[in-house]
């Protein structure tokens, strides 16, 4: 094996893994900021697939359907999700884990279901926008420019966060939050408003994440347990409530897994749980500190 | 004097509890002992399809109810077992009883080794960790197709003549279940079993008593770990197949949505939610492919408005008559 396909495979592991940061990112902010395990965070990453491929084949495959699609799925599944928060999740913060998880956990068998119903069981897929077929060599890599993109995506997403979270006056709330919640009530923030917020954002870096993946691969059931294990995983790894630790582990993952397709392809679906195994036993509360 | 009549009116009491327990429960048996003879094969295959559930969801309630730990992966203690026996039957020529023992006993030593590391973990890092370890077994169960044949699973797995028929194995698995929660019971029951709930209620107190929670907690993992395995070795014989889904992690969830909906405080409780869910999904079967739909909705509703599970639900009301009716008397 030359250095080239290494190197190739390298980047298409560090993009997969800019996807996994996206949609990990929400659910570390979900789990920092309400403390809940949000089973759903799968569901809302495949309701973003879906509803980008519904968006994208209602403009007939066209140019701008891909474009359209990015722009207006997230936003569907943010809408989602707000209902969600409001309607579901604000009534059970007070309960302990296993409900909430329950609970979150009855969305993804309701959305499973529903998906089948409105969108039926066959495979989909969302044709690469115009521009970014193809490939470009990066030192000697061949790369497909559509990795190239979702690598340009993710340190974009991973920067808006940054921004939000310390310099804007929300951000700062959502950070106090999420390290003393009492704190914040007592000097008269809507702590519940916060939530609500943090779970749009969530849902809308879910869907981000659904709609980004939607062009590389077939958009069906069953995407929503693969993401929603490894976002855990991701998640846990990098300490919960972390970002910086997610992006990290997202990293990680990635190009572990992309690494295991290039040497041993038959253990490759082992190797990010044998990773994320080996980092729990060793280092249990992350790699970055938790806000818990 | 007055207090020693009221202390042996209380015994009296309940030893008539008991008594009267003791008797329902041998009424149950009996009935479902007649049963096999009086109804279609099929109906038999569901009740002990229900038994092999039950045991699964009673043994991780040790972890989850008694031992208060998030125990999200469960399932792959029950693969583990139906694995060891399916692959010993199919590909050795070791005997029968050899397979039907080693299948508790490998889930039992992998709950060891995933529970080792999982107990020095606290709340939600626990149940991430048994999450990430369970899924890699899956994985592991899923991608080795030399030894479990991967994606397809093992089929037409050959028994002993003794349990080819449907009756048989209703009664096989019946008898293991009623032994299976006997034992369960005398365990959680027992000194080790109150440690174990002290340390869930309490674990700095309970650590600060000198009890080792963390061994309390991985020897709980183990057992339930074992009798998963034992539930697993029951699903072969009476399905005579095993698949690598048997090991993913929403079989899994569907063992604690039983837990919860019996009720994780009450010992029967998983019991309850097994037959509830085993049954439902044969009757919503018949009307609709849309069963998750249904259950999801279930669930929302249980989470949001039983959440102590149905047989919690019914105790927490009797011992509040109870205790009302004990308030009166002391009045008096």
């Amino acid at each position: 094996m030359d250095i080239a396909t290494l190197s190739s495979q390298l980047l298409i592991g560090l993009s997969r893994g800019m996807i996994f940061f996206i949609v990990a990112a929400g659910l570390t902010l979900i789990f920092g900021v309400l403390r809940i395990t949000n089973f759903a965070h799968g569901s809302l990453y495949m309701l973003g697939a879906f509803a980008a491929y519904s968006v994208s084949t209602s403009l007939g495959h066209g140019h701008y359907g891909f474009w359209l699609a990015l722009l207006v799925a997230p936003i569907a599944v943010m809408i989602l999700s707000l209902i969600i928060e409001r309607g579901l999740l604000r009534f059970i913060y007070n309960r302990d884990h296993l409900t909430q998880m329950l609970l979150t956990y009855s969305l993804v068998l309701i959305t499973g279901d529903a998906v089948k119903i409105i969108w039926g069981s066959e495979y989909k897929s969302i044709n690469i926008p115009e521009g970014l077929r193809g490939s470009i060599s990066i030192w000697g890599a061949s790369l497909p420019l559509y990795n190239a993109f979702l690598l340009l995506i993710g340190p974009l997403v991973a920067l808006g966060l940054w921004l939000f979270l310390s310099k804007t006056h929300l951000g700062k709330i959502c950070r106090a939050t999420a390290t003393d919640r009492e704190m914040v009530d007592i000097l008269g923030i809507n702590s519940t408003r916060v939530f609500a917020l943090v779970f749009a954002l969530g849902g809308w870096l879910a869907g981000l994440g659904g709609t980004l993946i939607a062009p590389t691969t077939t958009v069906s059931m069953g995407m929503d347990a693969n993401i929603l294990i490894y976002a855990f995983l991701i998640v846990v790894i990098g300490g919960l409530g972390n970002i910086w630790g997610a992006l990290i582990s997202s990293i990680i993952i990635g190009m572990g897994e992309a690494i295991g397709v290039l040497l041993i392809p038959s253990v490759s679906i082992i190797l990010p749980y044998m990773i994320a195994g080996i980092l729990l036993i060793f280092r249990p509360s992350g790699l970055l500190k938790s806000v818990w | 004097m007055s207090v020693n009549t009221e202390s042996s009116l209380k015994t009296t009491n309940r030893k008539i509890h008991n008594l009267l327990g003791l008797g329902l429960a041998l009424i149950g048996i009996l009935i479902l002992l007649i049963v096999p003879t009086l109804i279609p094969p099929y109906y038999s295959y569901l009740l002990a399809t229900i038994f092999t559930t039950a045991l699964l969801a009673t043994s991780l309630n040790l972890v989850l109810g008694y031992g208060g730990l998030l125990h999200l992966h469960h399932g792959v203690f029950y693969g583990i077992g139906a694995y060891t026996v399916a692959i010993i039957l199919t590909k050795t020529s070791w005997p029968f009883a050899l397979a039907v023992i080693l299948g508790p006993i490998l889930s039992a030593a992998l709950a060891f080794v995933i529970g080792w590391f999982c107990v020095r973990l606290r709340g939600l890092y626990f149940g991430m960790l048994t999450l990430a370890l369970g899924q890699l077994v899956w994985a592991i169960v899923y991608r080795w197709n030399a030894l479990t044949n991967g994606d397809n699973g093992i089929h037409a797995i050959p028994v002993p003549d003794f349990l080819t028929s449907i009756s048989s194995v209703y009664y096989t698995t019946l008898l293991v279940l009623l032994v299976s929660l006997l034992i369960l019971s005398k365990i959680t029951k027992s000194p080790f079993g109150l440690t174990l709930l002290a340390a869930r209620d309490n674990p700095v107190r309970s650590e600060s008593l000198g009890i080792n929670v963390k061994q309390h907690r991985l020897i709980a993992f183990v057992i339930a770990g074992f009798f998963a395995g034992v539930a697993g070795v029951l699903f072969v014989l009476l399905e005579r197949s095993v698949a690598p889904s048997l090991l993913f992690w929403n079989k899994s969830a569907e063992i604690l949505i039983m837990c919860l909906m019996g009720g994780l405080t009450v010992f029967l409780g998983p019991t309850l939610g097994a037959a509830i869910l085993v049954l439902l999904s044969m009757i919503v079967g018949l009307y609709t492919e849309y069963w998750l739909l249904v259950l999801g909705l279930l669930l929302l509703i249980l989470v949001l408005f039983l959440p102590q599970g149905i047989l919690g639900y019914i105790c927490e009301k009797i011992k509040g008559r109870r205790q009302r009716g004990g308030s009166l008397d002391a009045s008096n």
